[in-house]
């Protein structure tokens, strides 16, 4: 069963008088343990379709089945809950609390969670180490540079052990090398089984991921799974060989 | 997100920004400490007022007075009202279970009918000369300092024995502020309108806890305290004592009833002939009750037992001390009321400059709020960030507001050192800090609403 299930789901703005279809009836199915990426120009719908899937806006029509809930019709205080267990969020900005440390940072998702203290700070330290930044903790983010933040943002986005984490655009705000860097990580995540998405509109960084789905004028322009194609050395089930980028 | 995780980053929040931090509070320290003040100077004022209800017989004490005016229906009966007599003490004792005591008097008031008491080159009018029971220590709240008071036996013998006030004291022998001791004449020998009258007792010297200051202030600071200029006397005891109240109890000369009758005949109201002499007719009945839950039904046994006793005629005046009572906390009200605007207009102004800055703040933090909404964060959780927030800072104004009106309230004892102590209350520090906590939460509530009311998306695309 597939962990994200979309049908016939459509997002329609009014913007003065103007009916925009930001996306037009999609249908998707995302199992656990994929690395899919999106891809598709600005204004495609891309984004529009991270922040459904992301649980911080609603489909106009349509149904989305998360791990087993529907959620095109819960509340706010359920997306809410959703947002902070089961979804993490990498932004292309970072998005980390200039006020507060590295540490609090990652702890952040835990307190809305309701985690004691003492839990907090092992599973944050854990967090850091797996991104090599815990001799990072107390810093502020503002003296980190851009890839250690990123990083940083992916120690918040797993903390809560998450089903599934989103990657919009993580390497945009950063240079080619650093951003090597980031999606060598989200790799390293994926071998270990987590469901990644990432949004982006740039298909060399979109080639890292096995699936990749072509988002156009709102509308699934194609669907492409490397490994059902043959297209890909690599098995279904993500053994963690190196991947072969495609043009 | 637990509460406390919510105050701590609140406060964390507040002390990024110390400086607006503090200028926002400054509204609400202002208010608190204003309420706060207010309500303590209001009750020095309370204090002062009430001493001096006490000092002139508490709110036990029915009085009544002759009153040779009768009402307009009865006034052709003028001639068959013989006004108090002594029938109507008897008739009060034996018919008027609810009252404690019963003490006739006949007075000679200064303003009226004055009496000169001299010593030696020394003369003096006291305000009030009374000759009365031994009872009337008791029913108008007098205490005995030195010697005794007269007794019955005293009474019963017409003895030329007299109790004086410390005011009367001052004029004939010299006060101690003066002569630099205390002078007690007991034993001494006055002439009352040439009658001469030993002194075996002395009242308390009555005074206000202003006055009293007033006085302790003067021996600490004579230099400060010398008047400039020509002293001039300002009536009964040189404006001692404070309230006229004190000045009138010290300016007194108590002789038995008696003696007043016998060797004042002449001066006695209503017997001026001496041939046929009448009944005795005393100027005034003071009672005491035992307590002011009774007040009501006593005043009515008063009054059924002397219509009964004056044959129908109202010949007299009931006078209790509820009306003044009353005057008192009227004015007590006022001075309240007055005192609550002008502190709720400031914390009004603390709680409109705490939620502008609140909503300056989150116009600042919108892409932090959507930042904490985007991991997790409910429409709920930044709710209460925001409310817990702007009461984090009105309660730190509010305590820093409580300990503002300490040193408010000194500086105003500075200012006048003498006047009425202001008393800091418990209850007025829990009525400020309750109303700063509630200025804060109304302060954060539209702020609240708008920061929990961002939507994530747009939140987190604004710069």
């Amino acid at each position: 069963m597939a962990l994200v299930e979309l049908r016939n789901v459509s997002k329609i703005y009014h913007l003065g008088g103007e009916t925009i279809r930001a996306l037009d009836d999609v249908s998707l199915d995302i199992d656990g343990g994929e690395f899919v990426s999106v891809i598709g120009p600005s204004g495609s719908g891309k984004s529009t379709l991270m922040h459904i899937l992301g649980c911080l806006d609603s489909p106009t029509h349509g149904t989305i089945k998360l791990d087993d809930r529907m959620i095109h019709s819960a509340s706010s205080r359920e997306l809410a809950f959703i947002r902070n267990r089961k979804i993490g969020f990498v932004f292309q900005f970072f998005n980390l609390l200039p006020k507060l440390t590295v540490m609090q940072n990652v702890e952040l998702p835990m307190i809305y969670a309701g985690i004691s203290g003492r839990e907090r700070r092992e599973r944050s330290m854990a967090m850091l180490k797996m991104v090599d930044l815990e001799n990072r903790s107390q810093h502020r983010p503002s003296q980190l540079s851009g890839g250690q933040q990123q990083r940083v943002a992916i120690a918040r986005a797993l903390v809560n052990s998450p089903k599934i984490l989103f990657a919009d655009e993580p390497t945009g705000n950063l240079d080619s090398h650093t951003g090597e860097a980031i999606l060598e990580l989200f790799r390293t995540l994926s071998t270990q089984g987590r469901t990644i998405i990432l949004v982006t509109h740039d298909p060399e960084i979109a080639a890292v991921t096995p699936r990749r789905i072509e988002i156009r004028d709102g509308k699934v322009a194609r669907n492409i799974d490397a490994r059902l194609a043959g297209l890909d050395r690599r098995p279904p089930t993500a053994a963690g060989d190196p991947i072969q980028p495609h043009g | 997100m637990s509460l406390l995780n919510t105050i701590l980053s609140g406060l964390k929040e507040i002390w990024a920004h110390k400086f607006r931090s503090l200028l926002t509070m400054l509204g609400i320290i202002l208010g608190v400490s204003s309420l706060v003040a207010m309500s303590a100077l209001v009750r020095g004022m309370e204090n002062g007022t009430r001493e001096a209800l006490v000092a002139a017989g508490g709110l036990e004490k029915i009085r009544i007075e002759s009153q040779f005016d009768l009402p307009v229906y009865q006034s052709h009966l003028m001639d068959q009202a013989q006004g108090l007599t002594m029938e109507d003490v008897y008739a009060l004792k034996e018919g008027a279970p609810l009252v404690r005591i019963v003490t006739p008097a006949v007075e000679q008031m200064r303003f009226r009918e004055p009496m000169t008491v001299t010593y030696k080159t020394k003369s003096s009018e006291p305000f009030l000369v009374s000759g009365t029971w031994p009872d009337a220590l008791e029913v108008n709240e007098h205490k005995l300092a030195h010697g005794r008071m007269f007794g019955a036996i005293d009474d019963e013998k017409a003895a030329s024995v007299c109790v004086i006030g410390t005011g009367v004291r001052d004029e004939l022998f010299g006060s101690p502020e003066d002569l630099g001791y205390d002078v007690i004449p007991l034993g001494e020998t006055i002439n009352l309108n040439g009658i001469p009258f030993t002194i075996i007792g002395m009242f308390d010297m009555y005074e206000s806890e202003k006055a009293k200051k007033e006085r302790a202030f003067k021996k600490a600071n004579p230099q400060l305290a010398a008047a400039s200029g020509p002293t001039r006397s300002r009536g009964w005891g040189g404006g001692k004592g404070g309230h006229f109240i004190f000045r009138m109890k010290n300016n007194t000369v108590y002789i038995p009833l008696n003696t007043m009758l016998v060797k004042f005949r002449g001066l006695t109201p209503g017997s001026a002939s001496a041939t046929d002499p009448g009944p005795v007719r005393l100027s005034n009945l003071n009672m005491k009750i035992p307590s002011i839950d009774l007040l009501e039904p006593a005043v009515q046994q008063v009054r059924n037992v002397l219509m009964m006793t004056h044959k129908g005629l109202e010949d007299f005046t009931l006078r209790t001390q509820e009306d003044w009572a009353e005057e008192i906390s009227v004015v007590i009200k006022n001075a309240r009321l007055s005192g609550i605007v002008i502190s709720g207009i400031c914390l009004l102004v603390g709680g409109i400059g705490i939620m502008n800055i609140m909503l300056a703040s989150i116009s600042e933090r919108v892409r932090e709020i959507g930042i904490r909404k985007a991991i997790g964060a409910s429409t709920l959780d930044i709710f209460v960030q925001i409310i817990v927030e702007s009461t984090v800072i009105s309660v730190l104004g509010g305590i820093a507001g409580i300990g503002a009106s300490y040193a408010l309230v000194q500086i105003i004892a500075m200012f006048t050192p003498t006047d009425n102590t202001p008393v800091i209350t418990f209850s007025a520090i829990g009525m400020a800090f309750l109303f700063s906590v509630a200025v804060g939460m109304l302060a954060g509530l539209y702020p609240a609403v708008r920061a929990s009311r961002l939507h994530p998306i747009q939140a987190l695309k604004y710069d």
